[in-house]
């Protein structure tokens, strides 16, 4: 058993295993993840990438190991908890509020009122105003604050998600695809923005676009079957003859 | 970008004119044009309304559909029946049972004691509160039991229509408790004053009316704070509420217990106005009732709730009239109906179709209007 309050990492991720009815989907899975540093895992699909986020985030329950958040055991906490330690999670597909303004998205998303009776008595004040609209600048929303969230495109939505998570000012940052569905430009866009927003927060990101992974990682792991295939600089797995058997050479 | 639009006002200039359209039409209106039997007949539609409103935020807005409001109906309905119960059942007035004092159903089914969790109901205070802490706390069990283990969609639908008909078999075969099918009847007067004259059922009929005002303006609290876009939220991506630190379980009991609340209330006047309480009326087919009065008002609409339980209660006491056997399909047609024809209820009639015609022909009225991009929500 490692020393959870290992002050090194950000995230400790110790023999991690989830079985589905038998199939293991994550298999003995260890990795660290340091402070600032932006993770990208790859590999090919059904290797247990969506899962390792879902089990973070507590959408998934472990089924053995352990994973510690700055000394938290993040396996015993409700997924409301672990988002008021510093978690925040994008999912693959956008997920906003369609029904509601790009305002009140953000607002929503703001660490604020979050119980019953704080929901009900939430005053918006100058702080909350100004915060929605420094992040709406981030994401290029400034100008679609009062459209509802419906009417924006694929790339839009996947930047308001972004903004719902950094309003929430997250420590670890985990991101599912971020660009999947971008166009060329939209993609350019979001590079620059997750460039931005990891400079002062861990990240970990599930992307299949080598070049954007290229652009944004410290350090990448390779999921195969549940477990670590290789682990390194970009330039060392895409060296690394395991990784190109299984993944990139196909 | 017009900081202006962000604000999510108490009342915008729509709800202004359209809670006061209500106002003259329950206020001023009914009484004016109805005899004191539909009054009264208006009074008890009313009471549904209640029901309606607590619908619209658990339902409309917040997604979670309860087939089962009948339950709470009931149980405010029930506590007030007890208590005016006990009033009607003095010795004097029940001289003739076998075991005096004790409301006659009890008599009949042999018993010779009143049970002790009826002793608190002789007590106004204690029943006032029972009419609305009773629902509560059995919608808390249900909801806690339900949301706590992720149950929604459908399941919760159906396990709520389960509890309301376990709630009717029960209270049915509990005859010397509850007065069996029959309900609580021969209901005679509130602290003395009888409620069956002319005059105390119009005076009711007012209560009744400013208490709805009341549970209207709660509503229209909770649909403007930050707790009404949250329940819509989840009502649309519960996964990214949850994601975002709210415990998603909280909210959802808590709009139901209000909702069961509302209900609560509603049970009460009706049991004060029309006199008697019975499990017929919390069943399943009425506990559906409900939900339809709330989809004909339009689901995301506090006032349209109002409109829907009033026009389905006075359509179905007219077609039941003259032809009994065929309300009910009536009643299905008609949901049917505003299901592909107005998924927006009433409230989306309003504002789809003669609001626009107002603004035409009274272009000053036009001022609140959105921008473009934001097509008006009926809901707003």
């Amino acid at each position: 058993m490692l020393d959870m309050n290992n002050k090194n990492f950000v995230l400790m991720v110790e023999d991690l295993t989830v079985s589905f009815d038998g199939f293991k989907a994550v298999n003995d899975l260890s990795f660290y993840v340091e402070p600032n540093e932006c993770r990208v895992i790859i590999g090919p699909n059904g290797a247990g990438k969506t899962t390792v986020l879902d089990l973070i985030c507590g959408r998934t329950r472990a089924t053995s190991g352990s994973i510690a958040f700055k000394g938290k055991d993040l396996l015993k906490m409700r997924e409301d908890q672990i988002v008021h330690a510093g978690v925040g999670r994008k999912f693959q597909t956008p997920s906003v509020y369609e029904d509601l303004t790009v305002f009140a998205n953000l607002e929503l998303s703001y660490p604020k009122g979050h119980s019953v009776f704080g929901a009900l008595f939430f005053k918006r004040d100058e702080a909350v105003r100004q915060r929605i609209e420094e992040i709406a600048e981030m994401i290029f929303l400034s100008d679609l604050l009062t459209q509802k969230a419906a009417f924006l495109s694929h790339g839009q939505k996947q930047w308001l998600e972004i903004g719902m998570l950094l309003i929430q000012d997250p420590e670890l940052l985990m991101l599912d695809e971020p660009v999947a569905g971008m166009s060329v430009a939209e993609r350019k866009k979001t590079a620059e923005l997750l460039n931005r927003i990891i400079a002062d927060r861990s990240v970990i990101v599930i992307e299949h676009d080598m070049s954007f992974v290229a652009d944004i990682a410290t350090r990448v792991t390779v999921l195969h079957q549940g477990q670590v295939l290789s682990e390194g600089s970009m330039e060392h797995v895409q060296n690394d003859p395991k990784v190109v058997e299984v993944y990139l050479g196909h | 970008m017009q900081k202006a639009q962000i604000k999510h006002p108490f009342l915008t200039r729509r709800d202004i004119i359209g809670y006061a359209i209500l106002a003259a039409v329950i206020f001023v209106l009914f009484p004016a044009i109805l005899d004191s039997f539909r009054l009264n007949l208006f009074g008890k539609y009313l009471t549904y309304a209640f029901v309606a409103v607590g619908l619209t935020l658990c339902w409309g807005v917040g997604g979670i559909l309860s087939l089962g409001q009948g339950i709470f109906f009931g149980l405010g309905g029930y506590c007030m029946a007890m208590f005016l119960k006990l009033e009607a059942s003095t010795p004097e007035n029940t001289a003739i049972q076998s075991t005096p004092g004790i409301p006659d159903f009890m008599d009949w089914n042999q018993l010779t004691a009143l049970p002790w969790w009826w002793e608190p109901f002789y007590s106004l205070p204690f029943a006032l509160l029972a009419v609305v802490a009773v629902p509560v706390i059995f919608a808390f069990i249900i909801s806690f039991a339900m949301f706590t283990r992720r149950v929604s969609g459908v399941y919760f639908a159906i396990i709520t229509q389960a509890v309301v008909a376990i709630l009717a078999i029960l209270i049915i075969g509990q005859q010397g408790y509850t007065g069996g099918v029959n309900g609580i009847t021969d209901l005679r007067t509130l602290l003395g004053w009888d409620i069956r004259t002319e005059e105390a059922k119009t005076t009711l009929y007012f209560v009744n009316a400013v208490l709805l005002f009341t549970v209207l303006f709660v509503a229209q609290f909770v649909r403007k704070s930050k707790m009404g876009r949250l329940l819509i939220a989840m009502r649309d991506q519960e996964d990214r509420v949850r994601f975002s630190g709210y415990n998603v379980a909280s909210f959802k009991i808590f709009i139901f217990c209000l909702g069961a609340a509302f209900a609560g209330i509603g049970g009460a006047m009706f049991t004060l106005q029309v006199g008697f309480m019975s499990p017929t009326l919390i069943g399943i087919v009425p506990s559906i009732e409900m939900v339809i009065f709330c989809a004909v008002g339009g689901r995301m609409s506090i006032i349209g709730a109002v409109y829907g339980a009033l026009l389905v209660n006075w359509a179905k006491t007219t077609f039941s009239e003259s032809f009994p056997e065929l309300w009910l399909f009536g009643l299905g047609a008609l949901f049917i109906a505003v299901v592909m024809a107005f998924p927006n209820g009433l409230a989306g009639v309003w504002v789809e179709k003669i609001e626009p015609l107002i603004k035409k022909f009274w272009p000053g009225g036009a001022k609140d209007t959105v921008a473009p991009a934001a097509k008006p929500n009926p809901a707003e």
